[in-house]
């Protein structure tokens, strides 16, 4: 399993190498230090996504979502002029909501996710342009939440919070998903969930929750995020920004067909997509070609690492071929146990005929 | 004797460890219904699967017009006329009759375009639907069609390859009673036009009323052949059994205790109409026999939450208890060991460590937090107390083999307190010796006050490791067999649905 975070490791690192060596101002601090914001920023809401894709599912809304627990969030602060405490709390638990919503269809009503959260996607957009008539929004000259907004956009000793956030954040999501219960849970139902629900698990409140979750740190991701740009436009304020967390995911590990990835896999995925985002930058590839290298990278990563676990897969097989060898090797003639595999023939006892 | 169409001569096939036919041989000629009747298990399948061209026999011919062959293709199965109608049907739901019955065959229009001729198919199936007497029209979705109707679809399929002999592996199981009088008058008709059949059920009924001749097979073998006029049912049940059951039987150091689980007029989803009452005292392994499909499993996953009880309750010591969803029956000790452990018993990506913990993690945690030295404590006692054969306890469930992957899922629930247990064909794939370890195990089980239900479709298994025998028929419980009453014959005419010959030993 960790094999897997310290090739990605050992990626970031040689990339970061290369583009240091073409361009020194890849690795001066100010670099660096922006590097860490995005990182931060990108990183909160794609931890959220990959506990959705270990459950086998998907998330396609959050990007919509952004839009519209931003511009709420805009209007309750400069309108209403609500103190930024309950605003902050309103849009979290708003944002919980939606994950919960989602959350209750794909496991009660039993729909899949890809459509739950494509119409997450249209309608939450929709909602938003619709509620501000299309308009950005902003903040007035008022700074009506300067405490919240230098927590937000500021940084310790040079390190932004938004990085210091998603250290804490991956810190906690990494004991619940590698030390809890609910993680244990989370990767028997993305693997199986047949045999999850045969061993007493309820399913439905694992996937549920894993939305809920997910609609959380969305929440958290939209302040960030409005701090950030100071500014929400409705109809592109974080488009195909669900698109960027489901390729940090799938790099760091996780696969779509659920139960395989790790929290950390999910940061180092994020941070190699802002890196490349970076170097395009840094070494002067025109912008335009920015998608192009990452979808190349990804790509790539995700073809090496499916060819490394086939490989590793024989050698298991080949493994447990050999262990069982010896033990079958005295014939008892009829009565000697079937070889594995055999399970599949039928045999007097089955239930073929 | 009418022509002979083919004829199978000294067929074996053998898989390593197991005979699956042994020195098999049968002939079919035109015109006639052929009826092949065996135990579950007797080769029935394997035999059909050679015919079919499926797979080819170790050893024998088949001849066919005078040709030999040492096996066939498909292929050349299907040029010979030999069409099945499978027990589960093969056809393609979303696609309309006729679309289905030229399948891989699509009539073309248009050249180089190859556009499908969708008119043409429909005019030419049109007759053959008629033939058969089904009042669908070609262009009906398959999806719109009941089994009967889907079935006559088959049929219709075969006769569009111009099939010379049609195949029906237990055509009738999920067929009502006006459905199956209908399908056995078409059978009568294929007939009358020179087409043969092989009849395959388990009802001996059907059998009675269609069969030219009836083949019996058991363990791989042909063990006879009943004349037309030589058919009954005692005759085809002495047929179908025979053997000698050896000795597994271990009593029970003590008798069973009273209470236990009670089944109420349980209704399951598979068998609406049907309620199962069922009781299984503290201390005792009570076989559950029947044919496939008699709604053993579905009684097993109702009586566990994973289907819902249409009806009926669940008693443990006289006191209902609620089986909602699995939480609930595991929260009420009733467990269950399911019939395809692959599927539904273990996650095989997750070590055995996390398998054997998956349904009590609660316990080694605080806070929601797994100790791993609490889990890993569990997982060893298991693996010794069961002898699972594993390097380690973190060695994935895949790698192991199939014996040993059931005592991870026995390991599951071992390690809780068991009330109730029911083991859905515990040995199925799992090799003697660990065979015997899972009797020894449910026996162990049993002392300890358990009160263990074992699903099985061996004969053996019925006989040697219970202390009773309930038999369930389509979906109701036909019979309870105490030891003095057990026997192969007893068990499969309650299977069958037919009371024991005297009355009085039934008693449930």
């Amino acid at each position: 399993m960790i094999k897997k975070e310290l090739g990605l490791g050992l990626l970031l690192v040689v990339i970061s190498a290369i583009t240091g060596a073409i361009n020194p101002a890849f690795l001066s601090l100010v670099n660096l230090l922006n590097m860490a914001n995005l990182i931060g920023l990108f990183g909160v809401f794609a931890l959220g996504e990959g506990l959705v894709i270990i459950t086998g599912g998907i998330d396609l809304s959050l990007g919509s979502m952004f839009a519209l627990l931003g511009v709420v969030f805009i209007d309750l602060l400069t309108t209403y002029e609500i103190p930024w405490p309950i605003a902050l709390l309103a849009v979290l638990l708003g944002g919980l909501a939606l994950g919960g919503i989602q959350g209750f269809l794909i496991t009660r009503l039993k729909m899949q996710p890809f459509i739950v959260t494509l119409c997450g996607l249209l309608i939450y957009r929709g909602a938003a342009r619709y509620y501000t008539s299309d308009s950005t929004r902003g903040f007035g000259y008022g700074d009506e939440a300067g405490t919240l907004s230098d927590i937000a956009s500021g940084n310790v000793a040079g390190v932004p919070n938004t990085f210091i956030l998603l250290i804490i954040l991956t810190l906690i999501l990494g004991v619940l998903l590698h030390r809890s219960v609910y993680g244990r849970w989370l990767y028997a139902v993305g693997k199986n969930e047949e045999a999850a629900r045969f061993s007493g698990i309820s399913t439905n409140m694992v996937i549920a929750t894993a939305y809920i979750i997910s609609g959380g740190l969305a929440a958290v991701s939209t302040v960030l995020f409005v701090f950030y740009t100071n500014s929400v436009s409705p109809s592109s304020f974080g488009n195909f920004y669900e698109l960027y967390a489901i390729a940090a995911a799938v790099l760091g590990g996780c696969s779509l067909r659920g139960g395989e990835g790790s929290i950390l896999g999910i940061v180092l995925g994020t941070a190699l997509l802002q890196v490349l985002q970076n170097l395009v930058n840094i070494l002067g590839i025109p912008n335009s070609l920015n998608f192009a290298v990452m979808g190349t990278v990804i790509l790539i990563g995700v073809l090496a690492d499916q060819q490394l676990q086939a490989r590793r897969r024989r050698k298991v097989a080949l493994a447990s071929v050999a262990r069982t060898t010896p033990r079958s090797a005295p014939v008892q003639g009829q009565k000697s146990a079937p070889p594995r595999g055999a399970a599949v023939v039928p045999t007097r006892t089955g239930d073929q005929a | 004797m009418a022509e002979i169409l083919f004829e199978l001569a000294g067929i074996s096939k053998s898989y390593p460890g197991v005979m699956a036919l042994d020195d098999v041989s049968l002939r079919v000629c035109r015109g006639e219904v052929l009826g092949l009747i065996g135990e579950n298990g007797a080769g029935k399948s394997t035999l059909m699967r050679v015919l079919g061209g499926v797979i080819a026999p170790s050893e024998g011919v088949i001849r066919i017009g005078g040709n030999e062959h040492a096996g066939m293709t498909v292929t050349e199965a299907t040029q010979a006329g030999i069409a099945f109608v499978h027990q589960e049907l093969n056809l393609f739901e979303n696609l309309d009759v006729a679309a289905n019955v030229f399948i891989g065959r699509e009539q073309l229009v248009g050249g180089p375009l190859k556009l499908v001729d969708n008119a043409q198919m429909r005019a030419r199936v049109t007759p053959l639907l008629e033939r058969l007497g089904a009042d669908f029209a070609p262009d009906t979705l398959v999806d719109n069609l009941s089994i009967a109707e889907r079935q006559m679809v088959e049929i219709a399929k075969a006769l569009s390859i111009d099939a010379r002999v049609i195949i029906m592996d237990e055509p009738t199981s999920s067929l009502t009673i006006s459905e199956t009088e209908r399908l056995l008058e078409v059978i009568a008709d294929l007939k009358a036009q020179g087409i043969a059949v092989i009849y395959i059920s388990h009802r001996l009924g059907e059998i009675m009323t269609c069969a030219d001749r009836v083949v019996v097979l058991r363990d791989g073998r042909t063990v006879g052949e009943l004349a037309r006029d030589e058919l009954s049912h005692v005759a085809m049940i002495r047929l179908m059994i025979g053997r000698d059951l050896k000795a597994l039987y271990t009593p029970p150091q003590r008798p069973p205790q009273p209470g236990g689980c009670n089944i109420v007029g349980v209704v399951t989803t598979a068998f609406p109409d049907r309620q199962i009452d069922l009781s299984v005292r503290h201390g005792e392994i009570l076989g559950l026999a029947g044919l496939v499909g008699a709604g053993r499993t579905s009684l097993a996953r109702a009586a566990f939450g994973i289907d819902p009880l249409l009806g009926g309750e669940i008693r443990i010591d006289d006191a209902p208890v609620g089986v909602a969803s699995p939480r609930d029956a595991i929260r009420q000790g009733i467990y269950l060991v399911p019939e395809d452990r692959k599927k539904s018993g273990l996650v095989l990506e997750l070590p055995i460590r996390e398998n054997v913990t998956l349904a009590s993690l609660l316990n080694y945690a605080r806070m929601w937090l797994v100790s791993g030295a609490d889990e890993r404590k569990v997982a060893k006692e298991q693996v010794r107390r069961l002898s699972i054969k594993a390097p380690s306890i973190d060695m994935e469930a895949v790698t192991l083999s199939g014996g040993n992957q059931q005592k991870v899922v026995l390991g599951k629930w071992l390690s809780m307190q068991p009330r109730v247990m029911f083991f859905d064909e515990p040995t199925r794939g799992v090799d003697v010796g660990a065979k015997s370890e899972i009797y020894a195990l449910m026996r162990e089980l049993a002392e300890q006050g358990v009160a263990i239900v074992m699903i099985s479709s061996d004969m053996e298994e019925v006989i040697g490791v219970s202390d009773r025998v309930a038999v369930m028929h389509e979906g109701s419980v036909s019979g309870v067999l105490e030891r003095p009453q057990f026997s192969e014959y007893n068990v499969l005419r309650l299977a069958m649905g037919q009371a024991l010959e005297s009355m009085e030993a039934a008693a449930p």
